[in-house]
């Protein structure tokens, strides 16, 4: 049964609009069910880390703590990368030492086992039923769409905390995409990181490091960049027209480059409509790569379509020959045979 | 460019290394330099000192240079170095660390990056989860940046993502409390490591 | 009563610096037995030695307690000694206060005191020896060489020369090894088939030497001087006496396999020679990818062979044989990095190659004639990157250790990528550059001076864009981040031990590494022997090296294994294992824990209570004892004695540390 502790995450209503509303659409159709962990609170994100290591532990402490009271049973599930991240470093922490846990059970003054596990949205929509499931929901597949999955670094390192993926080379996220009809390219930057709240503390330094997301996708031929995380896409979604700015300003070409959300993606195989998702509201334009890719794979269906006819034409037509030939022939032997009998027959006499 | 004289750092400088070294959970002794740190981070060209030199002056005990680098206020924490490290060096929670300490010491070598976890930790406190708009806002007047992002404010307020209301948790008053225990814990620590510092 | 004499040892102040000798010797005095104490700056010393053999003349000592430095060091020096006395030399006990006291301790009092207790313990178990005589075991001359690239040929040809028979299992189909895959040696640039192929037939065609090729050892036991070696050659499907090596065979052949001699940069048939000038010349079919042996239809080459060799039948062939003396020379691997580095790429990218792939590309009878062409396009690369350290020098990923001869052989590939493709450019990235060895640093010098770009640090990332491969590195020189757009970028990766050595060694009892090597006896003094007698290591089978390393190794090893085999016969090791009969109750558990199969249980007549009884009782067999007694803590009944270290002799030696 698929039914999870959720963890929203405090850009949910916000800046993560988008990717909330895809995945209850997800979810509903698929039967996975999401509760709210009751009273939840912000993880603390790197902030935290970067002001105490106390209150990085104790943060998330507190949430995990509540979900494992009022929710038994249930692994919680973080969409956002930062969140997953910070609760799992605080839940490894807890279970390290005996130690370490009576320290977090002080910080938060609460009862506390951290029996409760993490895991990210990506890999609750990867688990083998998941899969099953959302295989069987695809009415519209996303042919022709070259998507580069990017998964960013907090959900792959660091690798003790994390122990999901390969933190060089992920692949969750591309089985997803292949098991909708899309098309993963093979690139180089999954897991670079996109500078997370560093593009608001030091924007100069850490623009850049978008810069060259954007350029490897587009070097390898992707369409468009997949997330799993609303502020790696906040960070590419948002900054992609001024970071074009700039290029144009420099003499080179602008990318253009939408990203989506993987759930609205899966979504939008399901039959699920732009609006439906949130993909409308987009910084970059997200809608017409899709209608031209959805055009491109109408037009690649239909030939397709011919070329299966055409071959069936081909199979049909020797079919035919052979038979002709067969026929001829043994109208041959036939014949020769009779002949055969007459002489034999002559012989005798 | 400077001479540094090595007989010049005193034990005191060397026991700081140390004890961010400590902190971090990283034997210095294990680097060897190889680089491939600085080689794979995303920030460094905007660094002032390589991530392998921080490492390096650490080693060394020039508690002053590093505590004054930008390079740990730069580093986005994403720990591609540590993962990628021959010699199993965790140099991301080495940057947490100096920065930490760099922070304590009261040097702000990055201003900005500094400011806005202040405001991230305040809004947090404040109302138990993050309000977007008004971190943005408080961080924007704190660090003197009055429009940046302010483009994009507007158009996060077009397509509904932001709007002027406050978002609390039920349970903001506990957050509250938490954020003051988890600090104190924190400053206990760490005055307890000084005390032992200044005892040996 | 024993009369026993006491030798303590200053070895210089390696014991004095941290053992307060004389007060040691002041306590030995007073213990039961003792009647002659000496203490000495350097008792190993010739004068040491004339001491010793004085005092144990003139006082009329029966038995010796030594305080030296470690039994494994020197215990056949003191052994020696008292041959030449009227003592038994198995009338000994060595209390090792080097190794065990004064290198482990600081403190000098409680080191004293330790040294004390070691000396007490010594003395009460000397009390209780019996001497001990060794009887003669004969010697096969004839040796065993596991392994045919070049450091076991040239062990081989070595204790050929010296006038033994000399037999070398080789796994593949071909001698040679690695060295005949590699295009030049460094330093001096000889072609390394042009020296390595001459070793390969003078090695087939010698009278002394019998080459068993796509064979390996099945099993073995026995000792030193008498190890019974079963080998299984397995099926080559042709018929060797018959098959001249036309090689039509092999152009006719319908089955194309990746070629691993090539490092899978091109196609052979399934009938093949390794390559042209394989030792033997003859080819072997791989039956994995033989259709007529998979599916039962093909049959070209035996339509097409002259002679008729093709035997489709052909089974594998196990022979027995016993050898004097056995050499493991069986080599390395290349490490396979693909799992271990996916930020290199994990092997996606065709043109990341490792050093011996480009072995093969710059070799004129290479995959491209040597022409260097990368694998994914065939064009000519203008940009290469080498970076050295893969695998190696990586406790993270890889390995910790240095591989010793990467420095050099990647030296090499930029200086032949330089010469071959003169406007190309190429960068190394090293993070030292260890070139010990003679002409070795002038041969990087000049590579510099090629102008290959060397740079200190290791590349974090290799990623594609367009058809370049972007590396990142840094120039730890400068403190600068650098990238390199390269066509190809050449890995120099570690050096492992060869496939299935784990249970090769296994099976002769030689002792590995945590990294898997070959553990020989002793690091300076007995390089290349292992602990276990008769057997002997040469070339990288014990660790990385070059091939002047191997070569020399191999000679020191055929010259151990030629002292050895031109004895007729052994002493042997009078400490090992000994039944008490009446105890015994036949259980086997002895002959279980038993690591030499020295142990079997025999069905034995005696007399009991006046009756005759037959039952089962272990029976040890003295040439392969190598008394570890493991078996002695094993027997319930207390049946199995060690000899030199008796049960009752180990409990005095307990009595003397708790009561006296």
């Amino acid at each position: 049964m698929m039914k999870y502790a959720n963890f929203p995450g405090c850009s949910a209503n916000t800046t993560g609009k988008s990717f909330t509303i895809s995945t209850n659409y997800v979810a509903k159709k698929i039967g996975c069910e999401f509760v709210d962990i009751p009273d939840w609170n912000c993880c603390g994100t790197s902030a935290a880390a970067l002001t105490s290591p106390e209150l990085a532990v104790a943060l998330p402490a507190r949430s995990l703590a509540i979900a494992e009271q009022k929710l038994p049973g249930l692994d919680v599930v973080a969409a956002c990368a930062g969140c997953y991240k910070s609760l799992r470093t605080s839940l490894v922490y807890a279970r390290k030492s005996a130690e370490n846990l009576e320290q977090v059970r002080e910080l938060i003054d609460m009862p506390y086992e951290a029996t409760t596990d993490v895991i990210s949205l990506l890999e609750a929509f990867s688990a083998p039923e998941a899969r099953e499931a959302i295989a069987a929901k695809v009415v519209k597949k996303l042919r022709c769409l070259k998507v580069a999955c990017y998964y960013g670094c907090a959900m792959v390192r660091p690798v003790e905390v994390c122990d999901f993926d390969d933190p060089e080379d992920p692949q969750s996220m591309d089985e997803l995409m292949a098991l909708i009809g899309a098309e993963p390219v093979d690139w180089a930057f999954k897991t670079e990181c996109c500078g997370a709240a560093q593009q608001m503390a030091v924007p100069k330094e850490a623009r850049p490091m978008i810069e060259r997301i954007f350029q490897n996708a587009w070097a390898n031929g992707a369409d468009c960049i997949v997330t799993s995380c609303p502020l790696c896409m906040l960070n590419l979604d948002m900054r992609e027209a001024e970071i074009n700015k700039a290029r144009i300003a420099a003499g080179k070409e602008p990318f253009d480059i939408p990203c989506y959300y993987f759930t609205e993606l899966i979504g939008l195989a399901f039959g699920g409509q732009a609006s439906e998702l949130g993909i409308d509201i987009h910084f970059h334009p997200a809608e017409q790569l899709l209608q031209k890719r959805a055009q491109d794979a109408i037009e690649l269906e239909k030939a397709e379509a011919a070329a299966r006819a055409e071959e069936e034409r081909r199979q049909a037509e020797l079919a035919e020959r052979i038979a002709r030939k067969k026929a001829e022939k043994a109208a041959k032997e036939a014949a020769a045979a009779k002949e055969g009998a007459d002489v034999g027959k002559e012989d005798a006499r | 460019m400077r001479a540094i004289d090595l007989s010049a750092i005193t034990d005191e400088d060397l026991q700081a290394c140390a004890a961010i070294a400590a902190e971090a959970g990283v034997d210095l002794k294990d680097c060897y330099q190889c680089g491939k740190c600085t080689a794979g981070c995303p920030l460094a060209e905007s660094m002032d000192l390589m991530p392998r030199e921080i490492i390096r002056f650490l080693q060394l005990g020039d508690l002053e240079t590093v505590l004054t680098a930008k390079t740990p206020w730069i580093c986005a924490q994403c720990d591609v170095c540590s993962t990628r490290c021959p010699q199993n060096v965790d140099i991301c929670s080495t940057m947490r660390a100096v920065r930490l300490a760099s922070k304590h010491a009261g040097k702000q070598p990055v201003r900005e990056a500094d400011i806005f976890d202040d405001a991230f930790i305040a809004n947090v406190k404040s109302h138990g989860v993050s309000n977007e708009q008004y971190l943005a806002a408080a961080y924007n007047l704190k660090s003197g940046h009055l429009m940046q992002d302010a483009g994009n404010a507007i158009r996060m307020l077009k397509r509904k993502m932001v709007g002027v209301a406050v978002h609390n948790s039920q349970g903001r008053a506990e957050v509250a409390a938490l954020v003051d225990r988890a600090l104190a814990a924190d400053a206990k620590r760490r005055a307890d490591a000084s005390g032992k510092g200044g005892e040996a | 009563m024993s009369r026993i004499g006491v030798f303590l040892c200053y070895c210089g102040s390696n014991i004095a610096g941290t053992v307060d000798v004389e007060a040691v010797a002041e306590m030995a005095r007073t213990l039961p037995g003792v009647v002659y104490v000496e203490t000495n700056k350097y008792t190993c010393s010739d004068p040491g030695q004339e001491g010793v053999k004085n005092a144990i003349i003139e006082k009329g000592i029966d038995r010796v307690v030594v305080g030296p430095c470690s039994p494994r060091m020197h215990e056949p020096t003191w052994r020696k000694l008292l041959a030449d006395t009227p003592v038994n030399p198995y009338m000994l006990e060595v209390a090792n206060l080097r190794e065990q006291c004064s290198w482990v301790h600081k403190d000098k009092a409680i080191a004293t005191e330790k040294a004390k207790d070691l000396v007490k313990m010594a003395v009460a178990k000397v009390a209780r020896l019996s001497p001990l005589h060794s009887t003669e075991i004969p010697v096969h001359k004839k040796a065993l060489v596991i392994g045919g690239g070049i450091a076991g040929m040239q062990t081989a040809l070595d204790i050929a020369d010296a006038g033994f028979k000399v037999t070398i299992v080789e796994r593949e189909t071909s001698l040679g090894g690695k060295m005949v895959m590699l295009d030049k040696t460094f330093p001096t640039m000889d072609c390394s088939a042009c020296i390595c192929t001459p070793k390969m037939s003078e090695v087939g065609n010698h009278p002394n030497i019998t080459v068993k090729s796509y064979s390996e050892v099945e099993s073995v036991s026995g000792y030193i001087g008498n190890f019974e070696v079963t080998i299984r050659e397995k099926a080559k499907y042709i018929d060797y006496t018959k098959c001249t090596g036309c090689g039509a065979c092999e152009t006719k052949c319908p089955s194309k396999v990746i070629n691993e001699f090539e490092q899978g940069m091109s196609k052979r048939t399934a009938i093949y020679k390794m390559f042209p000038q394989a030792v033997p010349s003859k080819p072997v079919i791989d039956a994995e990818h033989c259709r007529m042996l998979q599916e039962g239809k093909c049959g070209v080459c035996a339509k097409v062979c002259p002679t008729g060799a093709i035997n489709y039948q052909d089974e594998d062939k196990l022979t027995t044989e016993t050898y004097g003396a056995i050499v493991f020379a069986t080599g390395y691997k290349l490490i396979d990095w693909k799992p271990l580095y996916p930020e290199y790429g994990g092997g996606k990218y065709p043109d990341v190659i490792t050093g011996l792939q480009f072995e093969r590309l710059v070799n004129a009878s290479g995959p491209t004639e040597g022409h260097i062409l990368r694998p994914s396009d065939n064009k000519e690369p203008k940009s290469v990157v080498i970076i050295k350290c893969v695998g190696s020098r990586d406790p993270n990923k890889g390995k910790a250790y240095c591989s010793r001869a990467c420095c050099m052989y990647s030296a090499k590939h930029a200086h032949q990528y330089l010469d071959k493709v003169p406007d190309g450019r190429c960068y190394v990235f090293y993070m030292d550059v260890r070139t010990p060895g003679k002409g070795y640093d002038e041969f990087y010098m000049n590579t510099v001076h090629d102008g290959a770009q060397y740079l200190r640090g290791r590349v974090s990332k290799i990623y594609k864009e367009g058809d370049k491969l972007i590396c990142k590195g840094e120039d730890t020189l400068t403190s600068q981040q650098v990238t390199v757009a390269a066509d190809m970028v050449v890995l120099e990766t570690a050096m492992v031990p060869a496939d299935g050595i784990d249970e090769l060694a296994a099976k002769f009892t030689v002792g590995r590494d945590a990294d898997g090597w070959l553990v020989e006896a002793h690091a300076k003094l007995r390089p290349v022997e292992t602990n276990t007698a008769g057997i002997y290591l040469a070339g990288t089978a014990q660790g990385p090296k070059d091939i002047p390393d191997s070569v020399c190794q191999a000679g020191a090893a055929a010259s151990k294994v030629i002292g050895l085999l031109n004895k007729d016969k052994l002493e042997s090791n009078p400490q090992i294992s000994r039944v008490n009969e009446a105890l015994c109750q036949g259980d086997g558990a002895c002959a279980n824990i038993c690591p030499y199969g020295a142990i079997s249980i025999v069905e034995k007549q005696f007399r009991e209570n006046s009756r005759k009884v037959t039952r089962p009782v272990a029976q040890v067999n003295p040439g392969l004892c190598q008394g570890c007694g493991a078996c002695t803590v094993t027997c319930r009944a207390g049946a199995m004695d060690l000899m030199g270290y008796t049960n009752e002799s180990i409990m005095r030696e307990v009595d003397a540390l708790c009561q006296w």
